[in-house]
C-alpha cells in the first residue's frame, strides 16, 4: 500500500514539473470553455430547460467539462502512450519481472496525475468561467465532497477503460489508432460535446448507460445537485459498478497478454 | 517514408483513418442532435450550419494534412532530436512537416467534404459568378490561414518548448468556433477573430457572402474576397516568426 502511495505521489510530482505545459493547457481549456459556453447559451436561449437544465446549469456543465478534461483523461493521455510504447518496444517484459502488480502500479500513477491535473488545470478555468458567466455552484458544502468522490470514481473508470485499450497493443503492436478512436468515443459519450441528457430518445438512454457516462455526466450531475439522496447512491453505484467490471476485464486481459508476451520477448 | 511505415501497421492505419473520419463526424452528430430540439441556432438552419462546418473542416483538414506534425516540434526541441534536422540539407520546415506525416488525416478532409456536399445539395444558393469563384478561394485560403497558425505555433515551441496546447487553442479551438454561426458569439470575440487572429476569413466572412447573409459586425460584403490577402499576410508573419524561432533555438545538447 505504501509503495503505491509513493507511486501516486511521484505521478503527481512528475506532472507538476511541466509548468509551461500546465499553463498552456489552462489557456486552451479556457478558450474552449468560452466557445462552448456561447453556443450553449444560444441553444438554451432557443429552448430553455433543455434536458432539465436551466441556462446556469448548462453553462456550469461546460466549465465542469473543461475542468475535468485533463484530470479524468477524457481525451486520453497520461499513462496510455507510455504503456503502449513499453509494450511495443518489449520493455514491458522488465515490468512484469518486478514484484508489483502492473495494473495497480499504473492506476496509482494515474491517480497522482489526476489529482495534479484537477488542481493545476481544473481550478483556474472553472474560476474564469464563474467570473465571466453566471454559474450554478453547489449550495451545500457537502456537495463539494460528493463531487470529489464522484471525480475519483470517474478517474478509476477512465483508467480502467484506457488500460484495456492499451493492452490491445499486445496484439495490434501500434495502438495509437485504437487510442484515438477510444478518445473520440469518450468525448462524444461522456457528454463533453453535448450533455447526455440532451441526447434524444433511445440514443440518450443507451448513452447514459455506457461507462463513459460515469466520467463526466455523473460527476456533473452530482455537482449540479441533480442527484440527491438515493439518486446520489445510484450515481456512485453506477460508477463503482463500471469501475469494478472494467478493472476486472483489464486484469483478465492482462493475464492472457502476459502469456503472449513471454513468447514475443523470447 | 512515413507513408510506407504507417502502412506497416495496416490494421492500426485503417482504425486511425476511420477514427479521424469519425472524429469530426461525431462532432457533426452532436450538432445534428442539437437541431432535434431547435429549428435555428443563432438564426441559422442546420443546412447552413452544415455549410459552415464543412468549409472549416476541409480548410483545417488541408492544413492538418500538411502541417499537423508541427505540434511535435516541442518534443524535438526538448529531447534534442531537432539537431539532426538542422544538419540535413533540406529546409527545416519541410522536414518537420514530413515528420510522422500521417495519411490517416485524410479521414478528416473526407468527412468535411461529405458534410459540405450534403449541405450544398440541401441549400438553395443563388450561384452567381462571384459566389462560385469564392468557394474554392475560401477553402484554399482557409487552409493557408490554418497552416500559418500551425507554423506560428511551431515557432512558439522554440521558446516555450512544451506548450503545444496553446497552438491547439487556435487551431482546434478555431475550427470549433467556425463550425457555429458568428451570430452565436459576442461582438468582442467576433472583432478578435476578424482583426487580431483573422480566423473569420477562413470561412465566416466568405461563407456569409455565399449564403447571402449580412455580417454581424456590419462589414461590407466584398470583405470575403480579402481572404487570399489575409492568408498571404498570415504566411508572412508566420515565416518571420519561424525564422526568429530558428535563430533563437538552443540545443539541449543531449
Amino acid at each position: 500500500m505504501r509503495l503505491y502511495a509513493a507511486v501516486a505521489v511521484s505521478g503527481f510530482k512528475r506532472y507538476a514539473t511541466y509548468r509551461v505545459a500546465t499553463v498552456a493547457g489552462v489557456f486552451t481549456n479556457t478558450v474552449f470553455g468560452f466557445i462552448l459556453a456561447y453556443t450553449y447559451a444560444a441553444l438554451w436561449d432557443e429552448r430553455p430547460h433543455l434536458g432539465g437544465y436551466d441556462l446556469a446549469q448548462a453553462l456550469t456543465f461546460v466549465w465542469l467539462g473543461q475542468a475535468l478534461l485533463a484530470a479524468v483523461g477524457l481525451l486520453g493521455g497520461g499513462f496510455e502512450e507510455e504503456l503502449q510504447e513499453r509494450i511495443r518496444s518489449g520493455d514491458i517484459a522488465v515490468d512484469l519481472y518486478r514484484p508489483v502488480d502492473l495494473q495497480t502500479w499504473w492506476l496509482a500513477t494515474e491517480l497522482g496525475r489526476a489529482l495534479f491535473q484537477l488542481l493545476g488545470r481544473g481550478v483556474v478555468p472553472m474560476a474564469v468561467g464563474a467570473l465571466a458567466f453566471e454559474l450554478r455552484l453547489p449550495a451545500s458544502p457537502l456537495t463539494w465532497l460528493w463531487f470529489l468522490l464522484a471525480v475519483a470514481l470517474a478517474v478509476c473508470v477512465s483508467f480502467a477503460l484506457r488500460y484495456l485499450v492499451s493492452l490491445a497493443s499486445f496484439w495490434l503492436l501500434d495502438g495509437t489508432g485504437l487510442s484515438l478512436l477510444s478518445g473520440l468515443l469518450c468525448l462524444f459519450f461522456s457528454g463533453m460535446t453535448l450533455p447526455l441528457n440532451v441526447f434524444p430518445g433511445q440514443l440518450g438512454e443507451i448513452a447514459r448507460a455506457l461507462p463513459w457516462a460515469a466520467m463526466l455526466q455523473v460527476p456533473a450531475d452530482v455537482f449540479l445537485e441533480e442527484r440527491r439522496g438515493s439518486g446520489l447512491l445510484g450515481a456512485f453505484a453506477f460508477q463503482t459498478g463500471w469501475a469494478v467490471a472494467l478493472l476486472t476485464a483489464g486484469r483478465a486481459l492482462q493475464a492472457v497478454a502476459t502469456r503472449k508476451v513471454v513468447v514475443q520477448g523470447g | 517514408m512515413w507513408v510506407r511505415s504507417t502502412m506497416a501497421y495496416r490494421t492500426s492505419f485503417l482504425i486511425m483513418t476511420l477514427g479521424n473520419f469519425l472524429a469530426t463526424g461525431l462532432d457533426f452528430v452532436a450538432i445534428a442532435l442539437m437541431f432535434t430540439h431547435i429549428g435555428e441556432l443563432g438564426g441559422f438552419t442546420l443546412d447552413e450550419v452544415a455549410f459552415l462546418y464543412g468549409t472549416t473542416s476541409v480548410a483545417f483538414g488541408l492544413a492538418d494534412l500538411v502541417l499537423g506534425s508541427m505540434g511535435r516540434l516541442g518534443r524535438r526541441v526538448r529531447d534534442g532530436t531537432m539537431d539532426t534536422l538542422l544538419v540535413r540539407p533540406v529546409p527545416i520546415l519541410a522536414q518537420v512537416a514530413a515528420d510522422r506525416f500521417a495519411l490517416r488525416r485524410l479521414g478528416r478532409i473526407t468527412q468535411g467534404v461529405v458534410v459540405l456536399g450534403w449541405s450544398l445539395a440541401r441549400l438553395d444558393i443563388d450561384w452567381t459568378v462571384d459566389r462560385a469563384l469564392l468557394m474554392p478561394v475560401m477553402l484554399l485560403s482557409g487552409g493557408v490561414i490554418f497552416g500559418a497558425l500551425f507554423v506560428l505555433g511551431g515557432a512558439f515551441q522554440f521558446w516555450a518548448k512544451d506548450a503545444s496546447e496553446v497552438q491547439s487553442a487556435f487551431t482546434f479551438g478555431g475550427t470549433t468556433l467556425l463550425e457555429y454561426p458568428p451570430t452565436v458569439f459576442g461582438k468582442e470575440l467576433l472583432r478578435g477573430v476578424t482583426f487580431v487572429v483573422p480566423l473569420a476569413f477562413v470561412n465566416w466572412l466568405p461563407a456569409l457572402h455565399i449564403l447571402g447573409r449580412p455580417d454581424p459586425l456590419g462589414l461590407p460584403a466584398w470583405i470575403g474576397f480579402a481572404a487570399p490577402l489575409v492568408a498571404g499576410g498570415c504566411c508572412a508573419v508566420a515565416g518571420l516568426a519561424w525564422r526568429a524561432g530558428l535563430r533563437a533555438y538552443q540545443s539541449t545538447g543531449s
